[in-house]
């Protein structure tokens, strides 16, 4: 059986892979969906934070000695650590000022950051092996999937469906939600919403990182490989309807999808696929196919 | 009368223009990857060699100090050639080199043939640079497409890998390194199944790989560089394709054995111009930038250090920067050095020996960056494009 003129097989076997780099889009999106959901900041900084985790996860190998497991917990611990102290320092001073600043904050930190661990590191990359438990690979049928991929799309799926649960189906969430509607009201009700935004930027900051300690296996550790991807992962959220968590969610594996099947089908153009269907996207629906129109 | 002054201020302006180009700097322009993916292989370490073969030098070439200017390229073809461009009108350039990237390479090689600059090819791999868009003014000093395919690519089918498949950086490097390496596999009773062409700089490569597996090929040609070539060889080994293939890096750098460590690279053969382990002067230049990096040089930033060095050697010789006079002088003297032989010839294909290298196991490799063994040394008339197979103009007088 054959579908679009390639053995269904393979066509499986390409869904699978697309799922996978779906995941990754998903749970970075999920993340800039979340803080510019609920403080109005376009985080430029995302890609930076995703490439910190990966570091932080092979630093703690290398030089410590501690390993992936604990990594998974502790990288994305000390990035939201520093998400927290970021949106101490520079963010809260911005929220009442055009979002431009809070863009051009972000991505100054990024470069930085970046700029910083080139120097450090060079742009070879750093090799990162995946943990013993995980190494192998699983014959579905249709295609040989090594088994950490499998454990990423879990991950991912179990992370970003607990975020949208806890931000809109509990009362923490209730009040999150509530804070960006009208903070000075929620505040009067003995709520901290300084409390609340700040620990929300640092969880924004941890998931990027916790993103970044899942790619640390599958791609060399790299100063580069934030910037590599922040830009697709704007797109996903722009497709997806600045803000939206679901929509972050669902439009970041579809899209992963989608790329994958133009590799097969036009290798050259899967580079470009999420931005034409970005133009197609606004073009149609400016909100975002789950954005709320204005 | 009024028509006689002019004529005569016109003629001194010239003439101190023309002093000015005499008495000033002798600048050396270096346009390369600064910050991306081929940054770590040349990049501002490149650069620094450079600065390193004028201090050499002795800092002075023709009485003239001499000044090295480098740029960030950002693998923009039209970053390169508008900064080349204002270098040779605004500053007075003397010669430029051109760093990784073959885009960024051609783009420069057109603005240096119309400037009428030598233009020195090290880190840019496209063998069209010296056969069908060949230029009086440009050299290719490192390696080239060409010789990386016969050199490994003969060596491979000659063992036994028939089928080929390749996976290719889309943009003029991988093309020409796909269409130079399918060549040599036919030429040696070789097929090749297919291809599948991946964007610069793409991180995932596991698609790519699926549909090389699917086509049942032997060996899997990676046509591509960098951390492209990294990531590719690490998805390889997780989806198992280095078990069911055998995997062919057409252009590997020490860098990114270094990088993938020898765990995973290991008994992988590649074609490299140099090593910095293969003799005393080498290592002496390599403990030198080890010194300063902690890395080992990679052979093109010993290239740039090498044509630099050429360079104002053949300046001082033929008592001049005039661009025509320069490349005769360089196309006529033998190159003898550190780096290699060889001599360069007149499409500007420098000839030197290249080696066919295999990446030791763990257990093989003493010391840090001990990663090369020489499984042999191929003359360079036999590396690179004969004159027969030349379509350069420039071959045929």
């Amino acid at each position: 059986m054959e579908i679009f003129g390639i053995p269904h097989q393979a066509f499986l076997g390409q869904l699978m892979l697309g799922l996978v780099n779906g995941a990754f889009y998903a749970m970075l999106s999920l993340g800039l969906a979340v803080i510019f959901g609920l403080l109005g900041i376009v985080n430029f900084a995302h890609g930076a934070l995703y490439m910190l985790g990966a570091f932080a996860a092979w630093i703690m190998l290398d030089k410590f000695g501690i390993n992936y497991w604990y990594a998974l917990v502790l990288a994305p611990l000390t990035v939201g650590a520093l998400g927290v102290l970021i949106e101490r320092l520079f963010l809260k001073h911005l929220y009442k000022i055009d979002p431009i600043y809070g863009l051009l904050l972000t991505l100054g930190l990024a470069l930085i950051a970046e700029g910083i661990f080139r120097e450090l590191y060079g742009v070879s990359g750093q090799n990162y092996n995946v943990p013993e438990l995980l190494s192998g690979a699983t014959n579905l049928g249709f295609m040989v999937l090594p088994n950490y991929r499998a454990w990423v799309v879990l991950v991912s799926l179990a992370v970003c469906l607990g975020t949208w649960y806890l931000i809109e189906r509990t009362r923490l969430g209730a009040y999150l939600r509530a804070g960006t509607e009208n903070a000075a009201l929620v505040q009067a009700f003995g709520i901290n919403v300084p409390l609340m935004v700040m620990l929300t930027y640092g969880a924004g900051a941890a998931l990027a990182a916790l993103a970044g300690v899942l790619a640390a296996p599958i791609i060399q550790v790299n100063p580069l490989m934030g910037s590599n991807l922040i830009i697709v992962v704007f797109a996903v959220v722009v497709i997806g309807g600045m803000g939206s968590i679901m929509g972050s969610i669902l439009t970041g594996l579809g899209l992963g999808v989608i790329e994958g099947l133009t590799r097969v089908f036009y290798p050259e153009a899967s580079s470009i696929v999420v931005f034409i269907i970005m133009v197609i996207v606004l073009m149609i629906r400016p909100a975002g196919l789950f954005g709320k129109e204005a | 009368m009024k028509l006689k002054t002019l004529v005569a201020a016109m003629a001194i302006g010239f003439a101190a223009a023309a002093s000015a180009q005499n008495t000033g700097p002798v600048k050396i322009g270096f346009i390369t990857d600064m910050s991306s993916v081929y940054a770590d292989i040349d990049g501002p370490a490149g650069g620094e060699m450079i600065k390193w073969a004028a201090q050499d030098f002795g800092g002075k070439v023709l009485n003239r100090p001499i000044e090295v200017l480098t740029a960030d390229h950002q693998n923009k073809a039209d970053v390169a050639s508008s900064k080349a461009r204002e270098w040779i009108d605004k500053d007075g350039l003397s010669m430029l080199i051109g760093g990784t990237n073959s885009g960024t390479a051609l783009a420069m090689a057109k603005v240096a043939e119309e400037k009428k600059r030598p233009f020195m090819v090290i880190g840019a791999g496209s063998a069209r640079l010296t056969n069908e868009a060949c230029s009086p003014y440009t050299v290719h000093y490192a390696y080239d497409t060409v010789s990386l395919a016969k050199v490994a690519g003969t060596a491979l089918v000659k063992a036994g890998a028939k089928n080929w498949f390749f996976l290719t950086a889309d943009y003029a490097f991988g093309y020409s390194l796909e269409g130079d390496a399918s060549t040599v596999v036919k030429a040696n009773g070789g097929t090749v199944v297919g291809a599948v062409r991946h964007p610069l700089n793409a991180s995932d490569f596991s698609s790519f790989l699926l549909q090389a597996q699917s086509s049942k090929a032997q060996i899997l040609g990676l046509a591509n560089a960098g951390g492209d070539f990294t990531n590719a060889m690490k998805a390889a080994k997780e989806f198992g394709v280095n078990k069911t293939m055998k995997i062919a890096g057409l252009l590997v750098f020490i860098n990114d054995v270094h990088s993938l460590g020898l765990a995973n690279t290991e008994g992988l053969q590649l074609a490299d111009s140099w090593y910095w382990n293969q003799d005393d002067a080498s290592r002496k230049f390599a403990k030198r930038f080890f010194d300063k990096y902690k890395r080992m040089p990679s052979s093109l930033q010993a290239a740039d250090y090498s044509v630099a060095m050429n360079y104002l050697k053949a300046v001082q010789t033929a008592g001049t920067t005039d661009a025509d006079k320069v490349m005769s002088t360089l196309k006529g003297m033998k190159i003898d050095d550190f780096y290699n032989k060889g001599q360069i010839r007149a499409d500007g294909r420098m000839i030197h020996d290249m080696t066919l290298f295999q990446v030791k196991s763990a257990k093989e490799s003493t010391t840090p960056w001990d990663y090369y063994k020489v499984v042999a040394k191929i003359p360079g008339e036999q590396a690179f494009t004969t004159v027969a197979e030349s379509k350069c103009a420039l071959n045929k007088k």
